[in-house]
């Protein structure tokens, strides 16, 4: 019994451990001295070859402006990963650090896991307004603390196989969700239960298909200036809902279109559904272009914003913005050597320019954008536009990260698949469930 | 000799028991009692890893039992493996423990066969498992469909998915299956020759001889199989991860439980709550949730195993 009982202590050990590590600094005063020599630890989350290289050729560039800094990048880091160490503090964690994940700003901030940036902007002379667009200003920063600066960018728009279009006798890029509807229903082919081709695969499983990527396209607002859910009373989040759902049942149905997503390739391999023709538009990134064309896909590519409700045509052509964070971790002894590297790779047009043009990303601040050093298939052309619109949007951060997302997201399965009969009382169900996480968060 | 060597000589003794038990003492202290204290202590204290933890009263309970959507699901989901997916194991692995001890020719080829699953690193064995059983291209469902039968979507279907896993764990049964056999193979001949000239048919001989004798080898299982179950963390999220399609994107969530929470268990609540919201409190009540409900089980079984160990002694 004792031993079956020691047994047990495992995973109340593992949770006990887990809460009674150290606690990590949270100061942001910092007083080394950058002109001293240092050797920095940078920790990001790029994997791919190509995209490492990048990043070391654009360290070597900073240190050779920099000869008294040293810099150790550490790459393959997720937020678990990084949240963990930052909470652990210690001189051996990293100095700068890197996100993918724009909406856990909130709880980057919030919570002091990365170093309040505002005293070193101050001294620096930054003008941030001058430098980066509203979205990025606003991803960075949670409830006017700011925390992080944006290190590339990523755009969201619609890419679609010409040839299936020119078959379908489609001509153009639909730039209302009606065309939109229309032009994915044209352009889809059963065969038995399944699909020989799919217009576009709508389920929120469909890689880039999520909530937040949609909802971007009716410019809604999240939370109210209280801080509240607003999902449940901004008619934004149930007209997305409700066009999502219907466009499921046009296109055959939940348990066709789940059946038929089973039969994709993986999002970040050749056999992506849009490369093989499976699907003839795909919601995405910029990063798409590059890598479509590079598994020679066998029909040409076109690349257009993603359409919008019929009343807000006006603003066709702005898209979801998001991309990578920079912030110092406030355990570092070193935050001015840090706050070098981090202000060169964040504001430094010729980094920002050869960094986006090395792994194809949509450059961070305005002079990048407009560099002519920027090199770029044409197509490419049309993020930048998206990136430059002034009604392009990011979801807002909150204090629990993404967590609110998820409640967004899980509502939306309940929709898509029909479990859902009423979906404004379930946006008012979910923004409860948003709101006492978030007071749970606090 | 007096009282005060009588005194001196008691305390020696209660001394050397001391040093004799230390190593468990310490280990006790240390691995369980401290850990355990703390998770009850945390359980009231609202702590994200930065900064000193504070009083937050009932409030962490109220949350994890009243508002977090995903621990009553995690809990079915735990409770119905518990029932489900060990009973199965038990089955499976003393079935086949029967079969092998039985067969009189290529018995060890069959051993090592059935042995060898269990060898197969877990993320490697699901990530198999979910691929063979894909429903759009995996080979079990072509094979279904080929029969003319309804192919189930496995771990993309809320009803199938908790089966899907009980059948990967199932396979790699081998671990059960040699305790089986060497306890199979210390039953007494002499009991079985007894029970067949009494005419005790084949059933008759397993209720009454072989389970009575193997009946410690069965609640060790249980009881061990209990304890696993409810740690049961990693096949689930992988499968969850892999059937759902999202391994890591821009503005992907992962869902955990996927399809639809049916595959949520316990410790990912546990890991959900402690390393991805940084809500140590609320991780804590939780693991203590888990730690109660192991130990009832345990109790339970342990309290209730009278009417099986040494059955056949009475």
């Amino acid at each position: 019994m004792r031993r079956n009982r020691f047994r047990l202590a495992v995973p109340v050990l593992a949770i006990s451990v887990l809460a009674t590590a150290c606690v990590g600094s949270t100061e942001t005063g910092a007083s080394d001295d950058p002109k001293a020599r240092a050797t920095l630890t940078f920790w990001h989350g790029w994997t791919a070859p190509s995209e490492v290289k990048a990043i070391e050729e654009n360290i070597a560039r900073f240190e050779e402006k920099h000869p008294n800094i040293t810099v150790k990048a550490v790459g393959g880091i997720n937020d678990e990963k990084l949240n963990q160490a930052l909470r652990a503090g210690g001189s051996k964690g990293p100095d700068v650090v890197s996100s993918f994940t724009t909406a856990n700003v909130g709880k980057f901030c919030s919570s002091g896991a990365f170093a309040d940036l505002g005293p070193f902007i101050e001294k620096s002379g930054l003008n941030l307004k001058k430098t980066f667009s509203k979205p990025l200003l606003d991803y960075t920063r949670f409830e006017g603390k700011r925390c992080a600066l944006p290190l590339l960018s990523d755009a969201y728009g619609l890419y679609y196989n010409k040839d299936a279009f020119h078959k379908a006798g489609i001509e153009e890029p639909p730039r209302t969700w009606e065309e939109f509807d229309e032009v994915a229903v044209k352009l889809t082919e059963r065969k038995g239960d399944g699909y020989e081709q799919l217009g576009f695969m709508p389920n929120y499983h469909g890689y880039e298909t999520v909530p937040s990527h949609y909802l971007s396209q009716w410019s809604p607002t999240y939370f109210t200036k209280d801080g509240k859910s607003n999902i449940a009373k901004d008619p934004s989040f149930r007209a997305m809902y409700t066009w999502q759902r219907n466009l499921v049942k046009k296109l055959g149905g939940y348990a066709a279109l789940e059946k038929y997503q089973k039969t994709f390739g993986d999002e970040w391999g050749a056999k992506h559904p849009f490369h093989t023709g499976q699907v003839a538009m795909q919601l995405d990134g910029e990063w798409r272009l590059g890598m479509a064309e590079a598994t020679k896909p066998g029909f040409e590519i076109g690349v257009a914003p993603l359409p919008v409700p019929k009343d807000q045509i006006d603003s066709y052509g702005k898209g979801y913005l998001s991309g990578t964070i920079m912030g110092i971790a406030p355990a570092s002894e070193k935050q001015n050597a840090a706050w070098e590297l981090l202000k060169y790779m964040t504001t430094d047009t010729e980094a920002v320019v050869q960094f986006a043009n090395a792994i194809k990303n949509v450059p961070s601040t305005r002079a990048a954008l407009d560099s002519p050093k920027l090199k770029f298939d044409p197509r490419f052309k049309t993020f930048l536009d998206i990136a430059r619109h002034p009604d392009s949007n990011t979801s807002d951060g909150a204090i629990n990260g993404i967590t609110y997302q998820m409640s967004l997201q899980n509502f939306g399965y309940e929709v898509e698949k029909g479990a859902v009969r009423d979906i404004q009382a379930g946006l008012e169900r979910t923004a409860r469930e948003i709101d006492t996480d978030i007071a749970q968060a606090k | 000799m007096t009282a005060y060597t009588l005194r001196a000589k008691r305390r020696r003794s209660a001394l050397r028991t001391a040093a004799f038990l230390s190593p468990w003492l310490i280990g006790f202290a240390v691995f369980f009692a401290y850990p355990l204290v703390s998770t009850v202590y945390f359980s009231f204290m609202k702590y994200d890893g930065f900064g000193a933890p504070t009083w937050n009263s009932t409030a962490n309970w109220r949350y994890v039992l009243g508002s977090y959507t995903m621990f009553w699901p995690a809990l079915r989901n735990t409770l119905w493996l518990v029932l489900v997916m060990v009973t199965c194991r038990v089955a499976f692995g003393l079935g086949v423990g029967l079969l092998i001890t039985k067969i009189r020719t290529g018995a060890g080829v069959f051993r090592t066969l059935f042995y060898l699953p269990y060898l197969a690193p877990p993320v490697a064995a699901t990530l198999a498992f979910v691929f063979l059983l894909n429903p759009g291209t995996g080979p079990v469902n072509s094979a279904l469909e080929g029969m003319g039968l309804t192919a189930p979507g496995w771990f993309t279907e809320p009803g199938w998915s908790k089966p899907a896993l009980t059948m990967l764990a199932v396979w790699g049964v081998g671990d059960l299956m040699v305790i089986f056999m060497a306890a199979l193979l210390d039953v007494p001949k002499e009991q079985y020759e007894a029970a067949e000239l009494d005419g005790a048919n084949s059933w008759q001989r397993f209720r009454f001889v072989t389970l009575p004798n193997i009946s410690p080898i069965v609640l060790f299982a249980v009881v061990t199989g209990v304890i696993q179950t409810m740690q049961y963390y990693t096949q689930p999220i992988v499968a969850s991860k892999v059937a759902s399609g999202i391994i890591g994107g821009s503005g992907q969530q992962f869902e955990p439980g996927y399809p639809e929470k049916s595959t949520l268990t316990l410790p990912q609540v546990v890991y959900n709550l402690g390393f991805q919201r940084f809500d140590y409190g609320s991780a804590c009540v939780v693991a203590l949730v888990l730690f109660a409900l192991a130990m009832a089980c345990t109790a339970l079984l342990m309290r209730r195993s009278g009417g099986l160990v040494g059955a056949g002694e009475r």
